[in-house]
């Protein structure tokens, strides 16, 4: 353990998860490498099997052992005395007082993750007993400011209710009090949004923006929507079955993407298309969508080169060899692209 | 203005105790020209999907009219019924409940045609079939295969497949593309118009994604609680939404732009949907209009003309609305 005030708060490096099933070894995460600045956002995206939430349970270390899962790499968080622990080599006493505590999780589907035959109260208290030390009557009295913290009307009944008893946007306030209940510095956030209409959405958005200003937490941020990307992540790592294929801070993604599935995954978009009709003066509705051809390989029989070869419009035939690395692609971004890192020097240069 | 093809007048369809009904949908009332898109958008529980069923009689309605070519629906024999069907289509949200994973792919298109009396004979059934899987952009030879050998992608262009069998005029697309990744929807996207323009098929297309809807339709009807907001075409709408409803849902969708001067206009709606047992006296949206005052909560606002084909449900004309997308 060492002590490093201007730490990143996570650091992840070449981190891989393996899952040993009956018709192979499954590369659900490979050699994916990230990090968070303290009090940011970072954003994985990407399509569903492409590893995000893998990734997230990998460094929550929250995979069952019957799984027969495999994990390597390193996962580097800085915690709130500065110290830096490596989550995936952490004795698993000291990774369960950090669980809940430093790092807290909120998922997609708040009906599932929250007990039905306990109070929301109770399951808030549940966790400050736990790691804050409090007795039953102060925990509850916390569980109430969290509450009241994640803006529910009428908390002091709510901290009585059951589950059931809210609804969909209530139950995710919910998950958020409880995520927020040991101060985490950093929040782990798997499609919180996701189950949710597009006005509660908004509103748990913009909940989940001020916690972070007042309390300086860093969050995971991990979904598959880019209008969210857009407004509410600092930085963005984009994932293609299993690996990581370009990172870059959000303005710069989205500005000049530069890995040919990014691309591809922002020019389907029909909010982009619009943008190019209106910026052509063309009418409506005209140009086809752009679409990325195919689909992804199954992790069975992954090709032997790139991932995305096969869909590429770009492809070479050295595309087909090997896996290209993740390289330096300009300032705070990376691509794994032979033609990007080709292209990386010129780069370099006019910057 | 040429005669609609779908006319829907006054639909109701309240579903639980007569007492104390759920009003699905409550007085919804819109029409559809022959080769047009309408957009039917809406958060859960707004009356989407009923609207949808009802329209094709999957689910009867409490009272109302739906007429096709004139022909009142809700009065047609069985037999009839199911004549009318192979001219009015559904393709449905989950490509994964939606197809029978007992059936292979030949004998699900085969039965769509055996039911109508159409393409008759195994060879010409066949021809048929293989016809079908290529005009959806599959291979003739995927016939045989059971549903769990396609992805998420294949099977909704199986869906749409089976939907186009038997010639439709009109198809009922209820959320077809929310189960899918981005970059399928795109491909689904594309085949959908493309099979709309040369088909020349008019199409209900039921969506919570304003984007593709912008993409996609030409007017769009704006649901809340079961009751019609505001109708107008695409383009109006997404320039000058006359409803607070429409400009607040079309505000809460994120553009995928992180431009700046776009991140700080957000027109957050409080609260939470109420429920359609006991919704809001007078206009259902009140309880989180931001623009609310007494009234609203003494009259049920109609649908009004506003001109320009555009229609609200709204009794204030004095606020001026602005589009924040």
């Amino acid at each position: 353990m060492n002590s490093n005030p201007t730490a990143l708060r996570l650091d992840v490096r070449n981190l891989s998860t393996f899952f040993d099933t009956d018709e192979g070894l499954i590369r659900s995460v490979a050699d994916v490498s990230f990090s968070i600045r303290p009090g940011k956002t970072t954003a994985l995206v990407g399509e569903s099997g492409s590893g995000k939430s893998v990734t997230s349970l990998s460094l929550m270390r929250l995979l069952s052992r019957t799984d027969s899962t495999q994990a390597s790499g390193q996962a580097l968080f800085t915690n709130r005395a500065g110290e830096t622990l490596d989550l995936l080599a952490l004795p698993e006493p000291a990774m369960r007082r950090i669980r809940g505590n430093e790092i807290a999780m909120i998922f997609q589907e708040p009906m599932t993750s929250l007990n039905p035959v306990f109070t929301v109260g109770e399951q808030i208290a549940e966790s400050v007993r736990l790691h804050l030390g409090l007795d039953r009557t102060a925990a509850l009295a916390h569980a109430l400011r969290m509450l009241e913290l994640v803006e529910i009307p009428a908390a002091a009944q709510r901290l009585h209710e059951y589950p059931h008893q809210l609804s969909g946007g209530m139950r995710q306030r919910v998950m958020i009090a409880l995520a927020m209940a040991c101060n985490p510095t950093l929040l782990i956030a798997d499609e919180p949004t996701t189950a949710l209409d597009v006005t509660i959405q908004a509103q748990i958005l913009e909940l989940m923006r001020r916690l972070q200003l007042e309390t300086g937490m860093s969050i995971l941020f991990i979904t598959h929507n880019l209008g969210v990307v857009a407004h509410h992540a600092d930085d963005v790592a984009v994932m293609y079955a299993g690996r990581i294929v370009e990172s870059a801070p959000v303005r710069a993604l989205f500005a000049s993407p530069r890995h040919p599935y990014t691309q591809g995954l922002l020019a389907c978009l029909p909010a982009q298309q619009r943008k190019r009709e209106l910026a052509n003066g063309e009418t409506r509705g005209k140009r086809r969508l752009y679409a990325i051809r195919g689909q992804v390989s199954s992790p069975l029989a992954p090709p032997p080169g790139c991932a995305f070869e096969p869909r590429c419009d770009h492809a070479l035939a050295a595309c087909k060899e090997a896996m290209p690395a993740l390289e330096p692609a300009g300032p705070q971004r990376a691509a794994r692209c032979i033609l990007v890192s080709e292209a990386a020097p010129v780069v370099t240069e006019t910057a | 203005m040429s005669a609609p093809l779908i006319e829907v007048k006054n639909l109701r369809r309240y579903f639980g105790a007569p007492a104390k009904p759920v009003r699905a949908v409550d007085d919804v009332s819109f029409s559809i020209q022959p080769g047009e898109t309408l957009g039917l958008v809406g958060e859960s529980g707004s009356g989407k999907s009923t609207i949808g069923r009802t329209l094709l009689r999957l689910i009867e309605s409490t009272s109302g009219q739906v007429l096709y070519r004139g022909e009142d629906l809700g009065s047609a024999s069985s037999s009839r019924m199911r004549a009318l069907r192979s001219k009015l289509q559904m393709i449905f949200q989950d490509p994964y409940a939606s197809l029978n994973p007992k059936m292979r792919v030949k004998d699900i298109l085969g039965e769509a045609l055996q039911v109508h009396g159409l393409a008759k004979g195994r060879k010409a059934r066949e021809a048929r079939i293989a016809e079908l899987l290529e005009l959806v952009g599959l291979r003739a030879e995927h016939a045989s295969r059971y549903p769990h050998e396609f992805s998420g992608g294949q099977r909704q262009r199986i869906g749409v497949a089976r939907a186009l069998a038997v010639e439709p005029e009109f198809i009922v697309a209820d959320e077809p593309l929310s189960a899918l990744d981005v970059s399928i929807q795109a491909q689904v996207v594309n085949l959908l118009c493309d099979l709309r323009d040369r088909l020349s098929l008019t199409m209900l297309f039921i969506s919570h994604d304003l984007d593709v809807v912008e993409y996609l339709c030409d007017r769009v009807v704006v649901l809340y609680l079961g009751r019609v907001m505001e109708v107008a075409p695409t383009a109006e709408l997404f320039a000058r939404p006359l409803h607070p409803y429409s400009q607040a849902l079309l505000a809460a969708s994120p553009k995928p732009d992180p431009d700046p001067e776009q991140k700080s206009e957000h027109i957050a709606l409080t609260g939470d949907i109420p429920s359609p047992v006991n919704p809001p006296s007078g206009c259902v949206f009140r309880t989180r209009c931001p623009h609310v005052i007494d009234d609203c909560a003494s009259t049920r606002p109609e649908l009004r003309d506003m001109g320009q084909g555009r229609f609200k449900a709204c009794i204030r004309d004095d606020i001026a609305l602005v589009a924040t997308t």
